[in-house]
């Protein structure tokens, strides 16, 4: 298995400039090889579970000069996550694609995006991150503006603007961490810090990187890009950049590095708790006015962010390690929580896009009685971004408020009990205006999406189901993954 | 008769003869940059910008007809994502020999051209991704450039 991680970033790269060379000569030779691609690598990632850590050395060059790929249980996680979201979204976008040009192009950015994100999770080292990070960063701008309507260019224009500042922001970052521990790998630096102790500048690391990574991931002060962007890409990349590119950017790399790298403190857990509570409170109350569907999901988003942030603060801030886990835990299952419903939902809403042709709520209604598929698949999604058992979104909040409680954090819990209500709220004005209520006689001719599109929504819907039965059963992994994370990075060389 | 409507696209004929006697030798100079990457300053990324710059300086002073004539934009389209594959191609036949990007031809005798096993090789991969996605990107500008003054134009009438 060691010998197949960098398959994970070499397919998706070199499938992506092979497809735009066949595609010149036959236009179906992408979506096969697109479609071969992403399956091959979400069935490496799904066979990297029980693989356990492994460090992998480009090149065969020695530790800690050599390009290093370090695979844990947080990495597989994300490898997870990344991979099957993108197959599914693949499945969905051969269909749901035949409605714009250049559909080769689409599949070269996508795999090129997946390519970048594989990157940032597997890179051992700060300068790789950050070349993943543009590589991620730069597809999914140009896939934001993939319809170039002028709305979506906008987006897509405010998103490169704000993206770009949020990478120099990470790059000086970086540039400083080099100046002061004169090495980029992260487990180098980790064991440098600890054993010279604590200089000054790297606390204005911590606010670059807070900044930089912040934005990346949608935390309140940082998070007008995204309103804007998710809605405007094509319905498969608006479900990978909400489902996927928001966590691995943002959220792992908060993780890894605060985590892994400079080890966390109680300053870095208020900050943590505080970003994510504001992000809970001010995405949800920010979502209950919007009338655009996929709008809406957007701001979703943001809040829904902020609980993986809340979990990751509980963990930084708890005086007992148990504790500690199980905010951590409660953390990266909801993130992988928010994977499959927030996809489940994006795909969707790019479904009732499809067949009815507006995403905004006041002209839709009673959708079941004529997209049985696409309407189970968003009512079982709805509940479970909601929090309703058995649906896996109940889990993670539990775990997430059970840790605060344990950790006398009794406002912060009141808090997020109080957004995951006003969550069930905005996602039963979803449901009442899209799924139930009266079918408007224009609708009469609406049609269920092609099989293709089911297919991604179905799976998409049991998987939501699966996660909340199955919870006994990853609980053991996830808080393994949480513990892991606690300690600083160690690489077996 | 033929002559004056040869010179009438682009620049003067002062501007011409010089820039097509400066082509060759700013090509020229690319292919050292790149090729000489690893024992000088310079590389792939370094030489393919001068080798575009050659071509953009043609376009400026012959006209866009005259360089699409010699480099098409379909083949420049193709060899952006030919150099990107071979460099990706590099990597995974380093993979096969025992590591990605593992180098996996002789290591040569030291300070010559052929001194450092792949790294020339990623070095003529990353010239011909530079160099020709440059200058697609360049004729993409100018091409978006004149449907935009068109349809000006059209709202004009």
């Amino acid at each position: 298995m060691l010998n197949l991680i960098p398959l994970f970033v070499a397919v998706p790269m070199g499938l992506a400039f092979f497809t735009l060379i066949t595609s010149k000569f036959s236009k179906r030779t992408s979506d096969v090889f697109t479609f071969l691609g992403v399956s091959f690598l979400a069935y490496l990632a799904v066979r990297l579970i029980t693989a356990g850590n492994l460090d992998y050395m480009v090149g065969g060059w020695k530790w800690p000069l050599g390009i290093q790929l370090h695979v844990d249980k947080l990495t597989v996680i994300l490898l997870l996550i990344i991979n099957v979201v993108a197959f599914l979204a693949t499945l969905y976008a051969l269909s749901y694609m035949e409605r714009y040009t250049a559909k080769p192009k689409f599949y070269a950015l996508l795999l090129l995006m997946i390519a970048g994100m594989n990157g940032v999770v597997l890179a051992g080292d700060l300068f790789n991150l950050y070349v993943f990070l543009e590589i991620a960063s730069l597809a999914s701008y140009a896939l934001v503006g993939f319809g170039v309507e002028s709305e979506e260019l906008e987006a897509s224009f405010k998103y490169l603007i704000l993206g770009g500042v949020a990478s120099s922001m990470i790059l000086l970052g970086i540039a400083i961490v080099y100046a002061n521990t004169g090495s980029l790998n992260m487990a180098d630096i980790a064991q440098f810090l600890s054993t010279h102790g604590e200089r000054s500048s790297i606390y204005f690391v911590y606010a670059l990187f807070l900044m930089g990574f912040g934005l990346k991931s949608a935390m309140v002060p940082f998070h007008a890009w995204l309103p804007d962007a998710h809605p405007s890409a094509p319905a498969p990349i608006s479900a990978m950049l909400s489902g996927v590119l928001i966590k691995a950017l943002g959220i792992y790399a908060i993780a890894r590095i605060f985590f892994g790298m400079f080890g966390v403190n109680e300053m870095l857990g208020w900050i943590m708790l505080l970003l994510g509570t504001l992000s809970m409170v001010v995405g949800v109350l920010l979502a209950l006015g919007q009338y655009d569907i996929k709008r809406q999901l957007a701001y979703h988003s943001i809040s829904q962010m902020g609980y993986v942030m809340t979990g990751l603060g509980v963990g930084a801030l708890a005086g007992s390690p148990e504790v500690a886990a199980l905010g951590i835990a409660g953390g990266l299952f909801h993130a992988i929580n928010h994977a499959t419903f927030k996809t489940s939902l994006f795909l969707c809403a790019g479904a009732i896009e499809y067949s009815t042709g507006t995403r905004d709520m006041r002209k839709l209604g009673g959708l079941y009685k004529r997209m049985p598929f696409t309407s189970t698949a968003t009512s079982v999604a709805s509940l479970s971004i909601a929090g309703i058992p058995p649906f896996n979104g109940f889990w993670s909040k539990l775990m997430i408020v059970i840790a605060l409680f344990q950790a006398k954090l009794y406002v912060y819990a009141a808090i997020t009990v109080f957004v995951s209500f006003v969550t069930l709220l905005s996602f039963i004005k979803l449901q009442k205006f899209c799924v139930f209520g009266e079918l408007k006689p224009e609708m009469k001719s609406v049609k269920e999406v092609p099989v293709s599109m089911v297919i991604a929504l179905v799976v998409l819907a049991l998987l939501c189901l699966g996660l909340g039965l199955g919870f006994p059963f990853i609980e053991g992994f996830l808080l393994d993954a949480a513990s892991g994370l606690k300690e600083l990075l160690v690489f077996n060389i | 008769m033929s002559n004056k409507s040869k010179h009438q696209d682009g620049m003067s004929l002062i501007s011409k003869t010089i820039s097509s006697f400066m082509t060759a030798l700013i090509a020229l100079f690319g292919f050292y940059i790149a090729f000489y990457g690893h024992l000088t300053p310079g590389g792939g990324f370094a030489g393919g910008v001068i080798i575009a710059a050659a071509f953009i300086l043609l376009t400026l002073s012959h006209s866009k007809k005259v360089s699409l004539k010699k480099f098409p934009d379909i083949i420049a389209s193709l060899l952006d994502n030919f150099g990107a594959l071979s460099f990706v191609a590099l990597g995974l036949l380093g993979f096969l020999s025992g590591a990605f990007f593992m180098n996996f031809v002789q290591k040569g005798k030291a300070f010559t051209l052929l001194s450092s096993g792949t790294i020339l090789l990623a070095n003529i991969a990353i010239m011909i991704k530079v160099m020709a996605g440059l200058f697609a990107i360049f004729v993409g500008l100018s091409i978006f450039g004149r449907i935009v003054a068109e349809g000006e134009k059209g709202d004009m009438r």
